[in-house]
C-alpha cells in the first residue's frame, strides 16, 4: 500500500470526523460522517480487504446514513443551530479528549512491537470474500445463526412496538 | 508503479466516459422523445439535422446558455453539490462492468475487482444523496417531498435488488463480474439455457429461478432509477417535477444526465448478469454443432475486429434494454405511493427470498 494514499485517506477521515462534531447543521454533520466512512472504506481497500471496504460503503454510507439523513430532514432539526455553545462544557470535553490521546500516545510510544517495522504480510491465495464466507459458515456457524435469531427478534419487536395503539 | 496499467486504465476511463456514456445519454434522450412521439402518434423532434438527429446538440447548447437561477432561500452549498452527487455514482458504477473481451490484449474492464457486484450496489446506493440533498437544499415544498419519497423508495428497492442477484452468485460461485461472464460463455446465458451446454438438465431447471431473478432485478432497477411506473420522486402532476423543480440550466441538465446515466449502467448490469455481457453466440458446424465464440484473442486484425465486435455487441444489448425502459415509460401508468411500497416490501422481497431457497435446493440436487 502506498503511504501517500494512506495519509490522504487518513487525513480525509480525520478532517471530516472533526466536521461531524464541529458542524452546527445536522445535515452537514451527517454528510461529513458519510465522507469519513468513505475514507475508512478506502483504507480497508488499500489493505486488500475489498469485501470489508465495500460492505462499509454499502451498509453505513449507503443505507444507515441515508436513514439518518431522512430522519434529520423529516424532523427539520433547527434547535442545534440556535443553541448557545457552553464554553465550560466544551473546554472540559476538549481536556478529556486531549488527556485520552496523550495516554494513547504514551502507551503506543512505550509499546515494544510498535518500534520495529513489520515484515510485509504474505499474500493470501484465497479470495477474501471466500475467506470471510468460510470462516462465518464453518468456524463460527453457531454464533452466526444466533445473531440471525437475535436480529429477527429485534425486527419483530420493532414491528410490535410501532403497531401498538397509543392510549 | 505500473505505467502500462495506469495509461490503459486512463484511456479506458476517458473512452467509456466521453466516447460512449455521454453520447449514449444524449441519444437516449433523443430516442426517448422520438419513441414517445411514435407511441402517442406524434412526430417528435425532427427539425434539427436529418430526422432531428442533431437535436441533442441543440439541447445541450440550450441548457448551457440558459440563465442559471438559484432560489433566494436555497442552501447554496448543498444546492450546488446535489447535481454532482446525482451524476457521479451513476458513472463510477461503470468501472467494474466488463464491456468487452480484450482489445490489443488489454481486458475491456476498468477495474476487475473480486467484489464487483457489491461495488455496484455500494456506489449505486450513494446516488440517493444527490436527489435527497437537491430536494432539501431547494428549500421548497414539492422538491422536498420528491427527495423524501426518493430516499424511502430507494431503500425499499435496494433490498430486492440485492436479494435478486444472490441466486446468480450461488450458481457461479464468484462475485467477480468477469467470472459471471466467463460462466455464461461456458454454460450459456443465465436466462437462455439453450445456449452453451444445453444438454445439461440442471441448466434448464436453473433457468426458472434465473428468470424470476431477472424480473425482480429489472423491476427494482426501474425503481432505483426513478423511472415510470415508479417515478414518484418526480411525478409531474403531483410534485411539479419533484426534486429538480427549483433547478435550471446545466444544474438541471446534470440531474437529467445522472438519471439517464443510471439507466445506462443499470441496463449494463442487467446485460452482464443475465444476457452474457459481450458474448454473442454464433451457431457453427465445424465437425458437429457448437456455438462459436468470437473474442479479442485472435492475432492481428482478427483479434482487433473481434474485440471491437464484442464491445459493439455489449452496447447493442444495452441499447435494446434502454428501448425497453422507454417503451415501459410511455405504456404503463404510474403506481400510487402505498402500492409502490407494498409491491416492494410484500411482493418482490418475498419472491426474491424464496427464489434463493429454490436455487439452493436445485444446486444441492445437481452440484456443479
Amino acid at each position: 500500500m502506498s503511504p501517500f494514499l494512506f495519509w490522504i485517506f487518513a487525513g480525509l477521515m480525520l478532517v471530516f470526523g472533526a466536521g461531524v462534531v464541529l458542524n452546527r447543521n445536522p445535515v452537514a454533520s451527517a454528510l461529513s460522517l458519510v465522507v469519513s466512512f468513505l475514507g475508512l472504506a478506502a483504507l480497508f481497500m488499500s489493505l486488500d480487504a475489498y469485501f470489508i471496504g465495500i460492505i462499509q460503503v454499502l451498509v453505513y454510507a449507503g443505507a444507515v446514513m441515508v436513514l439518518f439523513l431522512f430522519i434529520i430532514m423529516l424532523l427539520d432539526l433547527r434547535a442545534e443551530k440556535l443553541r448557545k455553545i457552553n464554553w465550560l462544557a466544551s473546554a472540559g470535553g476538549i481536556a478529556v479528549a486531549v488527556a485520552l490521546s496523550v495516554q494513547i500516545l504514551y502507551v503506543i510510544g512505550n509499546f515494544r512491537f510498535s518500534q520495529q517495522p513489520f515484515p510485509p504480510l504474505a499474500r493470501s491465495t484465497v479470495d477474501d470474500v471466500h475467506h470471510v464466507g468460510s470462516l462465518l459458515f464453518e468456524n463460527y456457524n453457531l454464533p452466526f445463526q444466533i445473531i440471525g435469531v437475535l436480529v429477527l427478534v429485534a425486527t419483530i419487536g420493532v414491528v410490535v412496538l410501532s403497531k401498538r395503539e397509543l392510549r | 508503479m505500473d505505467y502500462f496499467l495506469i495509461t490503459t486504465s486512463l484511456l479506458k476511463i476517458l473512452g467509456i466516459l466521453f466516447v460512449i456514456i455521454l453520447p449514449m445519454v444524449s441519444y437516449t434522450i433523443y430516442a426517448e422523445r422520438r419513441v414517445s412521439a411514435f407511441i402517442q402518434d406524434r412526430v417528435g423532434p425532427n427539425r434539427v439535422g436529418p430526422a432531428g438527429l442533431f437535436q441533442p446538440v441543440a439541447d445541450i447548447a440550450k441548457l448551457l446558455f440558459k440563465e442559471d437561477f438559484s432560489p433566494r432561500n436555497a442552501n447554496t452549498f448543498y444546492y450546488w453539490l446535489a447535481p454532482c452527487l446525482a451524476l457521479i455514482p451513476a458513472i463510477v458504477t461503470f468501472a467494474v462492468v466488463p464491456f468487452g473481451s480484450t482489445l490489443f490484449g488489454v481486458p475491456m474492464v476498468i477495474a476487475d475487482i473480486n467484489v464487483g457486484i457489491l461495488f455496484v450496489f455500494a456506489i449505486a446506493s450513494l446516488g440517493v444523496y444527490g436527489i435527497v440533498l437537491g430536494g432539501w437544499a431547494s428549500n421548497s415544498k414539492y422538491p422536498f417531498l420528491g427527495g423524501v419519497r426518493s430516499s424511502s423508495q430507494m431503500i425499499s428497492y435496494e433490498l430486492s435488488l440485492g436479494l435478486a442477484v444472490i441466486p446468480i452468485f450461488l450458481v457461479v460461485g464468484q462475485l467477480r463480474l468477469t467470472d459471471v461472464v466467463r460462466y455464461q460463455i461456458d454454460h450459456g446465458w443465465m436466462i437462455a439455457p439453450f445456449l452453451g451446454d444445453w444438454t445439461n438438465p440442471a441448466k434448464w431447471l436453473l433457468a426458472i429461478p434465473m428468470l424470476v431473478s431477472f424480473v425482480v432485478f429489472s423491476v427494482a432497477i426501474f425503481a432505483e432509477t426513478n423511472r415510470l411506473p415508479f417515478d414518484l420522486p418526480e411525478a409531474e402532476q403531483e410534485l411539479a417535477g419533484g426534486y429538480n423543480t427549483e433547478y435550471s440550466s446545466m444544474k438541471f441538465g446534470l440531474f437529467f444526465l445522472g438519471e439517464y446515466a443510471a439507466m445506462i449502467t443499470g441496463s449494463a448490469i442487467v446485460v452482464t448478469l443475465f444476457f452474457g455481457a459481450w458474448h454473442l453466440p454464433i451457431p457453427s458446424w465445424h465437425g458437429g454443432f457448437h456455438w462459436a465464440l468470437i473474442d479479442g484473442s485472435g492475432d492481428g486484425w482478427r483479434g482487433i475486429l473481434g474485440g471491437l465486435f464484442n464491445i459493439a455487441t455489449f452496447f447493442a444489448k444495452v441499447a435494446v434494454l434502454l428501448f425497453v425502459f422507454i417503451w415501459v415509460r410511455w405504456t404503463l401508468p404510474r403506481f400510487r405511493y402505498d402500492q409502490l411500497m407494498r409491491l416492494g416490501w410484500v411482493f418482490f422481497f418475498e419472491i426474491a427470498l424464496v427464489n434463493i431457497f429454490i436455487t439452493a435446493i436445485i444446486l444441492a440436487y445437481y452440484p456443479a
